[in-house]
């Protein structure tokens, strides 16, 4: 059965969503447990940032299925297999070297994946790309001042580092991968070509290490699935904690 | 009783942000228009950050505001675009933002966006020898400064 247009666009926009959420559901982990008062600050408002685009993407992707599903429903009563997030992000936040290079390399990513998304034919995308894109260009900014400082700093940060891009680097293929929806929309101009956000990505990955003192991985092994919902074991235990309250107590409000 | 358009726009204008009590959500950009069908009355209104945790309070209060008018029925349209920015602030609402002892926003530009805001002064003093702390501070729009010249710490509104 071929899919109708609204619901590829409902599938799209529940990749950006649940990548946005996943990330901002780690790095709300940060809360009272950064390295200084600043930082805990830092990653907190990333990550509220992060659920707030969330939200407005789960709002749209609901709004366009058969289900109608709201936002919370998307959220809490979705498994594993059913979410699109990109496998970066439900990797454990680590040390503070580890959650600096995985925000490095999702930040860029979304970076110039928005400025592409803000010419969407779909014009509540359009909207909400220009949006997440401002918010974006301060994570950006937050995370390329970090990499410097550790890559570059001393002997412990430099291999902290390098201890992180020896685990992260594997899913760093799978934000640029595609399948037969990407092809469809980009066709209708309603989705961005990820080979093009790609050369930019490296791009700015290579002028970033080169000042950080760390060498650009020529290793092209990826692990890769979010898209088609083949996630580590990492996101079931995300899930865990972020749904448990809602799947126990079903409507409970306060 | 009947209320106009501009009666609902100036009572509404008198909400202050939740955050920043000194400024309204008019003055904010964050009020993006009122709409009177017959007794219903559409408030649009806009988020300053994608997450801002302040939109909910905004919305009962605007709820509230307009109950307290005996108007009944009113909804609340939340908008992403166009795309909410600190240039629709006037001058005399940074001027406020000043006194509160929030250094205003700049003219935004994507280099100020990249880079941040080129131009910061310290609300106190007024001195432009200012040192970041954190691009992130007490709210989503907010970041951290130090003053080198009084050495008092303040909040800027980033320019957005």
């Amino acid at each position: 059965m071929t899919k109708s247009i609204n619901e590829l666009i409902s599938e799209y926009a529940l990749r950006i969503g649940d990548t946005s959420l996943i990330l901002g559901q780690r790095l709300g982990e940060w809360c009272g447990h950064g390295p200084i008062l600043e930082e805990d600050i830092a990653l907190t408002n990333i990550s509220l940032d992060l659920i707030g685009q969330s939200r407005a993407f789960l709002t749209y992707a609901g709004s366009l299925e058969e289900k109608k599903r709201t936002e919370d429903e998307l959220a809490f009563f979705r498994d594993a297999r059913e979410y699109k997030n990109t496998l970066l992000a439900e990797q454990p936040n680590g040390d503070f070297a580890q959650t600096i290079l995985r925000q490095l390399f999702i930040s860029t990513f979304q970076y110039y994946f928005f400025d592409k998304l803000k010419q969407s034919k779909d014009a509540m995308f359009a909207g909400l790309a220009e949006k997440s894109f401002k918010e974006v260009a301060y994570h950006v900014r937050h995370a390329t001042e970090w990499t410097y400082r550790l890559g570059d700093g001393t002997k412990e940060s430099n291999d902290k580092m390098k201890h992180a891009l020896s685990e992260l680097w594997r899913y760093t293929g799978d934000l640029f991968l595609m399948n037969e929806t990407d092809k469809i929309l980009i066709k209708e101009g309603i989705a961005v070509d990820l080979h093009e956000v790609k050369k930019d990505w490296e791009k700015k990955i290579r002028e970033v290490f080169l000042q950080a003192t760390l060498v650009f991985p020529e290793d092209n092994f990826m692990i890769t699935g979010g898209i088609l919902g083949n996630h580590t074991e990492y996101l079931g235990h995300i899930l865990a904690e972020m749904q448990i309250l809602p799947r126990s107590y079903p409507g409970a409000e306060w | 009783m009947t209320h106009t358009k501009e009666d609902i726009v100036s009572l509404l204008s008198e909400i202050p942000d939740p955050e920043i009590p000194v400024i309204s959500i008019s003055e904010l950009g964050i009020l993006r228009s009122v709409e009177v069908e017959g007794e219903k009355v559409i408030v649009t209104i806009t988020p300053t950050y994608s997450g801002c945790p302040a939109m909910r309070a905004i919305e009962d209060e605007i709820k509230v505001k307009l109950h307290e008018q005996g108007i009944k029925d009113v909804e609340v349209k939340l908008v992403y675009s166009p795309v909410w920015t600190t240039d629709w602030m006037n001058e005399e609402a940074k001027e406020k933002l000043r006194k509160y002892g929030i250094s205003p926003p700049g003219k935004r530009s994507l280099k100020n966006l990249i880079s941040g805001d080129r131009q910061v002064a310290c609300p106190r003093c007024g001195s432009t020898d200012v040192k970041l702390v954190s691009l992130f501070g007490s709210t989503a729009c907010k970041a951290l400064y130090t003053c080198n010249a009084c050495r008092e710490p303040f909040d800027q509104f980033k320019c957005h």
